[in-house]
């Protein structure tokens, strides 16, 4: 069974802003798929439907058997739980430590009054120090994090990721704002979780280049719609360009390509 | 080129236009007012004569100086303890009336309300109307500062959360985080220095209203300024008000001190 399904989901902004419209597809289990799109083509809408952050308008979403689109509270806390999230800006507690950011990742399954006070197991200390150590940043562990460098406040954001234990991670643009060499660490760490830790991964991307070299299937996006679903190999330059509604030569692709 | 060359014109004549309607608003007002410039700028000098004469406190107003300490003491406390009570009050008000802990709608509107009223009826008539309830009384006092600082700071903290932890509540959400969890994990810590900015600025303030609404209440620093005043002991009076401005300068020393070490 799949773990993510779209059925036929369309979003409408106040009644009159289409961010999404009739979209179907579906993810297996430990897929590495790249969303691209030109901006406002409603990637970051699609992803956040399937977390609720944004609440899809008709259309049905299955994650992991649960119907999103109309479970319970209970239930959506439980499916949030499953499927972390990393944000273009980071979204960290910036006054916060590292290892206290990472450890939020655990917020979701503990009970509210734990939460508050931010009591945490030692059993959950010692995996956030692992993943810590295992995203490069054991020496930043106690800096808070607006001390930190965007690739490594990124970091932070993926250790958060996986300290929730998720089936799926969402990744909305994750390396927007970060520089070619922080990029493709950050890249790296995805890819790495996908293939060793065989979390799924949903990436919402600008970079052509970058969602061809790391997924093995795309999906484009254009004005709400998929346009193109299949694997990168035959994703063609007519294609692309029908993604971003563009002619020739004028993507950065066609240049450097 | 010319049309650039325009733009600086017209710009320029939007200016003088402006310039222009003060003055004539400015000059219309006074005239309707029956209020003369020159009148009262010519009426400095024999102010200040006057202020030199009468306000400069003597050795009889210093021999009172321990009884202003002892009263200013006591509204600086009293300004401390208002703010801090009602800065803890209007947090958790601020949260219902957020954009980002997406309480119902109408929910926010009457908090947006509620805090409006109680802001906007100044503290000096929220003490006279207190008056009748609870007599020339200390707590008269503290529930005209409370209810004003408690309506300005909620306001404050609406604009503070909303500007500051919106990205991390996001994030915190998407981890399946309940609403309680986001306050304490993400709002808190996230809007914490205006948060003490806000507070820090606000006992400023109280120390200086309390002053007005102790003349109305007959308690603290206030009442001891009124007592002065009607007795026309003006040395003591000025005393008191030289006291109340060297306590307030110490206090903002001391909250920009603060300010530096916690931020």
């Amino acid at each position: 069974m799949a773990l993510l399904e779209f059925q036929h989901v369309s979003k409408i902004y106040d009644n009159v802003t289409r961010a999404l419209e009739d979209v179907t597809f579906t993810v297996e289990e430990g897929e590495f798929v790249s969303i691209i799109g030109p901006s406002g083509a409603g990637k970051s809408t699609l992803l956040r439907c399937i977390n609720r952050l944004v609440d899809a308008s008709s259309g049905k979403i299955i994650f992991d058997g649960q119907d999103v689109t109309s479970c319970s509270k209970k239930e959506l806390r439980e499916i949030r739980t499953k499927t972390a999230m990393i944000f273009q800006h980071y979204n960290l507690v910036d006054r916060l430590s590292v290892v206290e950011n990472v450890l939020h990742g655990r917020l979701g399954q503990k009970s509210t009054l734990s939460g508050v006070a931010g009591h945490y197991t030692e059993k959950e200390k010692e995996e956030a120090f692992r993943i810590i150590q295992e995203m490069g940043l054991i020496d930043q562990a106690y800096k808070r994090c607006d001390e930190l460098s965007g690739g490594q406040k990124q970091r932070v954001g993926i250790a958060r990721a996986i300290m929730q234990h998720p089936k799926l991670i969402l990744c909305d643009e994750p390396i927007a704002s970060l520089d070619p060499k922080s990029s493709k660490v950050i890249m790296d760490h995805l890819k790495e979780i996908n293939e060793n830790k065989k979390i799924t991964c949903l990436v919402n991307l600008h970079q052509v280049d970058v969602a061809m070299k790391y997924s093995g299937r795309i999906i484009g996006v254009t004005a709400g719609r998929i346009v193109y679903d299949g694997p990168t190999e035959g994703l063609t330059k007519e294609m692309i360009h029908e993604i971003y509604q563009s002619n020739e030569n004028d993507l950065i692709t066609d240049v450097a390509g | 080129m010319e049309q650039t060359m325009d733009i600086f014109k017209r710009r320029k004549m939007t200016y003088t236009a402006v310039f222009l309607v003060f003055i004539a608003v400015f000059a219309g007002a006074s005239y309707v007012a029956d209020f003369r410039v020159v009148d009262g700028i010519l009426s400095f000098p024999a102010a200040i004569s006057w202020i030199a004469s009468n306000l400069i406190p003597d050795q009889a107003a210093l021999e009172r100086l321990p009884n202003i300490l002892d009263k200013l003491l006591e509204t600086a406390l009293v300004s401390v303890a208002v703010t801090v009570v009602a800065a803890i009050f209007a947090f958790f008000f601020s949260l219902l009336g957020s954009n980002i802990t997406k309480i119902h709608f109408a929910v926010k509107r009457i908090v947006r309300i509620i805090a409006a009223f109680f802001r906007n009826v100044p503290d000096v008539v929220w003490a006279m109307l207190l008056m009748f309830s609870f007599g020339q009384n200390i707590l008269t006092g503290f529930f005209a500062l409370f209810f004003t600082t408690f309506g300005l700071l909620t306001r404050a903290f609406i604009e503070t959360v909303d500007e500051v932890s919106s990205d991390c509540v996001e994030a915190l959400e998407a981890t399946g985080a309940n609403l309680i969890q986001m306050v304490f994990q993400g709002i808190i810590p996230s809007s914490l220095p205006g948060i003490i900015t806000w507070v820090l600025y606000m006992i400023e303030t109280n120390i200086r209203s309390s002053t007005l609404i102790g003349v109305l209440t007959a308690t603290g620093i206030g009442y001891l300024f009124d007592l002065y005043y009607k007795r026309l002991d003006f040395a003591s009076a000025s005393l008191v008000v030289l006291s109340i401005v060297v306590l307030v300068l110490v206090i903002e020393t001391i909250s920009n001190k603060l300010r530096e070490v916690i931020l």
